[in-house]
């Protein structure tokens, strides 16, 4: 196909990656936005979903708010974003939007990790003479930390999915790419910049996979 | 004139947008349902016989698992894009795209379904002489069908979403409407689809509950002590 070819000389011509609107800038832009998202959803989501975990209390309210989030479309929102002062205030917007739709895997999954811990488990450790916080630290945290590192990698995959959509609404990001090719009937382009943002996805699950191997408590003791 | 003056004045609400263009909203609104409709059905006429390939053991389970997560982390609008050489802008490229991204939650929903049936079941239903095709649509399939409805009806309510981004190719149903608006900064018309969007799809979701209720009358005469749904599945995409 004639049209990989043309993308790969799109990818590969060193003037495309430089200046304001070259594709190493958006990358950077891309990472920025959500990286400090990303940051922002986990210190939001996390104390809450832990807390309510350790608790045992408003699971149901995290469980519907994820399926609300499912439901809301993401351009919608930035969209309406848009539609306000807001737009007027650089990467805000996105930042806000990418906020909005990574706290709800991270509060569910979080939430569901900490309540599926086995009640067994928990009432042994009690019995042990474990205070709140000792449990919370060295039972809770270790047995639900798959569950949270999922909610992780889906708010991270969310998160860069969104701040592609993002350039629909004229914001930032690596998404800008494939929509000025779009405006500039530049299929090449759009293709290149397609292939950049799925490569970034992909990239970004495979450290976050690797990273979770790497980091599991359970696996660490299990070595010792 | 309070109803013409909001569409002058741009109001977010406002009647007169509803009355004046309520054909334009009708057509965004099929559109929308047709491309939900046609690409979840598609997906799970997909996502069947890959859950049953993906049955037969971890050879096949690795593949069709592996494969169908790393379709659903790319991005919708580069996974539009990344179409757009093989269909053009047509409404054949949205639709693929929903299909792919419905393929990761059906295909693990039914599979968690037809390993959740339980042994005992289908020995007895072979020891009465019931075929592997018969034991599939008339023991299996039955007690797979919550975990099948509840992945249905999570790929429904996201393929709502997502289907707005499908007006970058400008067959976006409800998400053409926001993005004709953009530009002149029509709120009215913006937040009327936006609106609509989420409306269709809690009406979606509660429409495939009645289904489900529908097609299992068994899971209503125990006693309700378990809420409905298949854990574990809480991957989102945007939309």
């Amino acid at each position: 196909m004639g049209v990989i070819g043309e993308a790969w000389t799109w990818l590969t011509t060193g003037a495309n990656w430089s200046g304001d609107g070259g594709a190493a800038h958006r990358l950077a832009e891309h990472l920025y936005v959500s990286g400090v998202a990303l940051a922002v959803a986990c210190l939001i989501a996390l104390p809450i979903a832990l807390y309510l975990g350790h608790v045992g209390k408003g699971g149901g309210l995290a469980v519907n708010l994820s399926n609300v989030g499912r439901a809301v479309p993401v351009f919608a929102v930035l969209a309406l974003f848009m539609m306000t002062p807001l737009r007027n205030s650089g990467y805000l917007p996105t930042i806000i939007a990418l906020v909005l739709f990574a706290v709800p895997p991270l509060l569910t999954n979080a939430y569901v990790g900490m309540t599926e811990v086995d009640r067994s488990v928990l009432e042994a450790a009690r019995g042990m003479g474990m205070s709140g916080t000792q449990l919370f630290l060295r039972v809770e945290l270790p047995l639900a930390y798959p569950m949270i590192m999922t909610g992780l990698r889906s708010a991270a995959v969310q998160v860069i999915a969104t701040a592609s959509i993002a350039a629909m609404v004229g914001l930032g990001g690596l998404g800008r790419i494939i929509t000025a090719g779009f405006n500039t009937y530049d299929t090449a382009q759009v293709f290149a910049g397609a292939v950049l943002v799925a490569l970034l996805a992909l990239v970004v699950e495979g450290v976050l996979v690797a990273l979770d191997r790497l980091l599991s408590p359970l696996r660490r003791r299990r070595t010792v | 004139m309070a109803g013409q003056n909001c569409l002058v004045a741009n109001d977010w609400i406002c009647g007169e947008y509803l009355r004046s263009r309520s054909h334009e909203l009708a057509e965004a609104t099929v559109q929308h349902i047709w491309i939900t409709a046609a690409s979840v059905l598609i997906g799970l006429a997909v996502a069947f016989p890959l859950a049953l390939l993906a049955r037969r053991g971890r050879h096949f389970a690795g593949p069709v698992l592996g494969l169908t997560t790393v379709l659903y982390t790319v991005p919708s609008l580069a996974m539009f894009s990344l179409l757009l050489p093989l269909f053009g802008l047509s409404a054949a490229l949205v639709v693929t795209g929903l299909v792919l991204y419905s393929l990761t939650i059906l295909v693990r929903n039914i599979l968690a379904g037809l390993e959740a049936v339980p042994q005992e079941a289908r020995e007895a239903a072979t020891g009465m002489g019931y075929g592997p095709v018969r034991l599939l649509w008339e023991v299996e399939l039955p007690l797979a069908l919550p975990a099948l409805m509840a992945g249905l009806r999570i790929a429904t309510v996201s393929t709502v979403a997502l289907t707005t981004v499908g007006s970058l190719v400008g067959k976006g149903g409800l998400g053409n409407l926001i993005e004709d608006a953009l530009p002149s900064f029509f709120k009215a018309q913006v937040l009327t689809a936006s609106v609509l969007c989420v409306l269709l799809a809690v009406a979606a979701d509660l429409l495939l509950l009645g289904v489900q209720r529908l097609l299992t009358p068994w899971t209503r005469i125990r006693t309700p002590a378990r809420a409905p749904g298949v854990p574990g599945i809480a991957k989102t995409e945007a939309g």
